[in-house]
């Protein structure tokens, strides 16, 4: 095995975080298989963002469903403060 | 073509009505507290309002806005970072030294028990998380943000925070581990 496919546990859980975008590349994702065989840590790390993973995209769902709008009477506050300091 | 016809103007009477809404959503996505998003929007129309003469109608009317709103943004964590001081992110790895790269022994990854029940959608464990991102530095939960709950594109982020994508990866991955330990200390091992 080449020396550079040797890397250390802040590169192997940065490749582990990349790859829950989706956005790993191949070697990356090599390398990573290769440190977790003699790594407990780092697998433990990965378990553990796969769930963290699950725990975001359904935070992500929640924030989608909550319409983000100003109510009818702040978009009239506002209207009379912006026009108030157009005259 | 007759250049006076293609340039764009401005009508701030209309401003409210036309742009509130989706000014207010942009900041509100970058932000994540609605107060100050409204703040943000309304300092955004005073701040075109007091530039509108330097309007040269080369961009939309919306545009123009959204550009003067991102300086907000980016002022705003500016300040609550200066504010915070010493927030900085928790290294979890050594960083010199001969264990360089390795794991910092109390920030190790525990195990984690009942995990499956632990991660059912409910208010707790919601609100946890917000408390977690809160702990991270400005600009790494607006980037942790956008790119994980917004799921914007990486390029995307990086044109707007003029950023190269490894810096953007470097931000997720001490944002991604920092969350990580304050879940476990916070929520999975409580």
């Amino acid at each position: 095995m080449s020396k550079s496919m040797m890397i250390n546990c802040d590169e192997a859980t940065s490749i582990c975080d990349k790859n829950q975008y989706g956005e790993a590349s191949f070697l990356e994702k090599m390398k990573l298989r290769f440190h977790l065989f003699m790594c407990k840590h780092c697998k433990k790390y990965v378990k553990h963002n796969k769930t963290m993973s699950i725990v975001f995209k359904n935070h992500a769902e929640i924030c989608k469903k909550e319409s983000a709008c100003l109510s009818y009477k702040e978009k009239k506050v506002l209207k009379e403060e912006l026009l108030e300091a157009v005259e | 073509m007759d250049q006076v016809l293609k340039k764009h103007t401005l009508d701030p009477n209309t401003w409210i009505d036309k742009y509130a809404d989706y000014l207010f959503n942009y900041a509100i996505v970058r932000v994540n507290n609605s107060d100050i998003a409204k703040d943000l929007v309304q300092e955004t129309f005073f701040a075109g309002l007091k530039s509108a003469k330097n309007f040269e109608g080369k961009a939309t009317e919306r545009t123009w806005l959204v550009a003067i709103l991102k300086r907000k943004v980016i002022d705003h964590y500016r300040k609550i970072n200066s504010k915070k001081g010493k927030a900085e992110v928790r290294m979890s790895f050594y960083e010199d030294g001969e264990n360089e790269g390795s794991w910092i022994e109390e920030r190790v990854p525990q195990s984690w028990d009942n995990e499956s029940e632990k991660i059912i959608e409910n208010e707790e464990l919601k609100m946890t998380l917000e408390r977690c991102i809160g702990y991270l530095p400005g600009k790494y939960a607006m980037v942790f943000r956008m790119k994980t709950i917004q799921e914007f594109e990486t390029e995307e982020i990086c044109k707007e925070l003029n950023i190269t994508a490894s810096n953007l990866w470097v931000i997720i991955h001490r944002a991604r581990t920092q969350l990580r330990k304050c879940m476990e200390e916070n929520w999975f091992n409580k």
